[in-house]
């Protein structure tokens, strides 16, 4: 009965959140929602990092480049044939990209594929590293696939990058992918696969020892970490209508670490609140920016002042709170029930106080 | 050929002469050991003498520098050690090596994991079939954590358990995974005499439960003697002594190397 009434609550609230989106999408300016679907977008790509960090315990940094494969299929599918043509100035698009033109939808699909390939091809040598090794060796190959974008001008038009993407994303799109990437990430981590990649993350030795197949189960979730954040940056393409390699540096990889962190590692309604608390905060931080006074003290324009607010909280969360906002607590409806009857005891204390 | 294969008594382990060596060092040398089904036999020897290493040799943790080993007449020697649990060998370790932040259920249903038939899909998207499966892995943890007593602490975290509780909690788990052979490592470490007592006849109630053969390491030489049949006596990797209790308590090689000259333990 109660698992049901989640269900029927997960339904209800997944309506009331389409209406938000619906008002949002009407009533709100470009600007606000840019903020609020960068927020959306990021929800899928903390959260799928945090499935390979958070939970499979990986140290991985490459989710940048990820991105980049995903962002450069996407964009190189929903172009029309006609304008990449005329785009690519340096040296004409190889074929099949000069030809190829898909629905959007396939566009991300096959975005979170290549990403995946590319994660299984690099997981397999580099998931045998453990800890920091791990953290640089895939932090290079999100540099490797940035380099390669900024020299391959017969797929990417190289650093001059592309223009003119059509804006397909919208807050339908990046809030649906992010229901998506909750729904299946957070189905495998309730799974016995999730409960083996947490053995992994806990300890490997025993985990090996119980039968939990190290190489499988690393490049699973890897892999399964890969596919969404291609996704996510096939959305991202499209949301910004253009790319250029600079985009996928190493700052977009941290920005989801600082997601992650913040949230609560291991926890994906941390990740959820982090990510647009990260980007509406990433706006509202803008003036701090532009130079003000404290006091008599008169602090000038400093540009990426922002960042080093980030920076200064991540030091705070690191030093007093490891973890994070939701410190591995998940949002459930049991959970909401419960808080509920905290507060108010007087009503229906006969069920609650029992457990 | 094959008729004899099937009058001889199958052995269930058959360590044919292994050792091991870590560069010029050889933690154990020329170990041999057959195992036929139902016995439980001690390994017992001075601190450093390589029990641990035979153990990590046997799950695939090791691979023997010389020669092989072999499960059901099976060549497992550098099989990894996933593949030989789910061929049927569980351990726990010296030093308990739980998954701490998970819970003490979690601990146990993990076990189950290399049997799961379930395909991911299936299991990231709850299908039935799963559902099911996940069900009947449960229902047969909470079974096993009946037998020690630990169901009540059932959603506490593994890493919060008093220690005597965390030892039984990772025997539960390598119980999980259905093993044919367990290889228990010090289990009686740590524990006070009314524990170690409890110990010793919560491993004869699991061996007979579960069928299990036994492979035991401990320095409580109560235990040792009290429930081993057969004991093997390591001393600097090599294999001083094998016999019964008795043979090896009056055995000269074990009362100088291990035991001390005047030990009168008995």
């Amino acid at each position: 009965m109660k698992k049901n009434n989640g269900k029927l609550y997960t339904i209800l609230s997944l309506i009331v959140l389409a209406i938000l989106i619906y008002f949002a999408e009407n009533n709100l300016d470009a600007y606000n929602l840019r903020i609020l679907n960068l927020g959306a977008i990021y929800v899928t790509l903390g959260v799928s990092l945090n499935l390979i960090f958070g939970f499979t315990g990986q140290f991985s940094l490459g989710h940048a480049g990820f991105m980049a494969v995903g962002a450069y299929v996407t964009t190189l599918l929903v172009l029309p044939p006609w304008y990449k043509e005329m785009i690519y100035i340096l040296e004409p698009l190889v074929w099949p990209f000069s030809i190829m033109h898909t629905p959007f939808i396939i566009a991300l699909f096959l975005s979170g594929i290549f990403a995946a390939l590319a994660a299984l091809l690099i997981g397999l040598p580099v998931l045998r590293l453990k800890g920091d090794y791990l953290g640089i060796a895939t932090l290079g190959f999100a540099e490797i696939i940035r380099i390669i974008a900024n020299n391959i001008p017969q797929i990417t038009n190289g650093a001059l990058g592309i223009k003119g993407i059509p804006e397909f994303t919208n807050l339908w799109w990046t809030v649906g992918v992010a229901v998506v990437t909750i729904y299946i990430i957070k189905g495998l981590i309730n799974s016995s696969y999730g409960r083996a990649l947490m053995a992994i993350r806990e300890n490997e030795i025993a985990a090996e020892v119980i039968g939990v197949n190290l190489t499988y189960h690393k490049v699973m979730s890897f892999t399964i970490s890969a596919f969404f954040a291609g996704v996510a940056g096939g959305l991202f393409a499209c949301l910004l209508t253009t790319i250029d390699p600079k985009a996928f540096m190493f700052i977009m990889t941290f920005n989801i670490l600082i997601v992650v962190v913040l949230g609560g590692i291991g926890s994906i309604t941390g990740t959820v609140i982090a990510a647009f608390l990260f980007n509406i905060s990433l706006e509202y931080l803008r003036p701090i920016e532009a130079g003000f006074n404290v006091g008599p003290i008169v602090i000038p324009a400093i540009p990426g002042l922002r960042m080093v607010t980030f920076a200064a909280l991540l030091l705070i969360v690191i030093l007093y709170k490891q973890n994070g906002l939701m410190g591995g607590v998940e949002f459930s409806w049991n959970g909401v029930s419960r808080f509920f009857q905290k507060l108010f005891p007087n009503k229906k204390t006969s069920e609650g106080s029992s457990t | 050929m094959e008729t004899v294969k099937i009058i001889k008594p199958m052995e269930l382990l058959n360590i044919d002469n292994i050792t091991m060596q870590f560069g010029g060092l050889t933690a154990v040398s020329n170990f041999k050991l057959k195992i036929t089904p139902g016995e439980l036999i001690g390994l017992i020897g001075p601190n450093g003498a390589g029990k641990t290493t035979v153990f990590n040799m046997i799950t695939g943790i090791y691979t023997p520098t010389i020669n092989k080993i072999y499960f059901q007449e099976q060549d497992i020697t550098g099989i990894k050690p996933d593949k030989i649990a789910k061929a049927g060998i569980a351990r726990t370790f010296q030093n308990i090596r739980l998954l701490d932040n998970l819970s003490v259920i979690d601990n146990v249903m993990i076990g189950f994991h290399l049997h799961l038939r379930s395909n991911l899909v299936s299991a990231i998207l709850g299908l039935p079939s799963y559902a099911r499966e996940e069900k009947s892995i449960h229902h047969k943890s909470m079974e096993l954590l009946e037998k020690v007593e630990l169901e009540k602490f059932k959603e506490e975290k593994a890493g919060s358990l008093p220690y005597g509780q965390q030892r039984k909690l990772e025997i539960v788990r390598a119980l999980a995974t259905g093993p044919k052979l367990l290889l228990l490592d010090e289990p009686a470490a740590g524990m006070n005499p009314q524990e170690t007592k409890e110990l010793m006849s919560f491993i004869q109630k699991i061996q007979d439960d579960f069928n299990l053969t036994i492979l035991l390491i401990e320095h409580d030489m109560k235990v040792v003697m009290g429930i081993c049949k057969r004991i093997l006596v390591l001393d600097y990797g090599i294999t001083i002594a094998e016999g019964n209790p008795a043979e090896i308590q009056n055995n000269p090689e074990v009362i100088k190397a291990y035991l001390g000259v005047d030990a009168n333990y008995a």
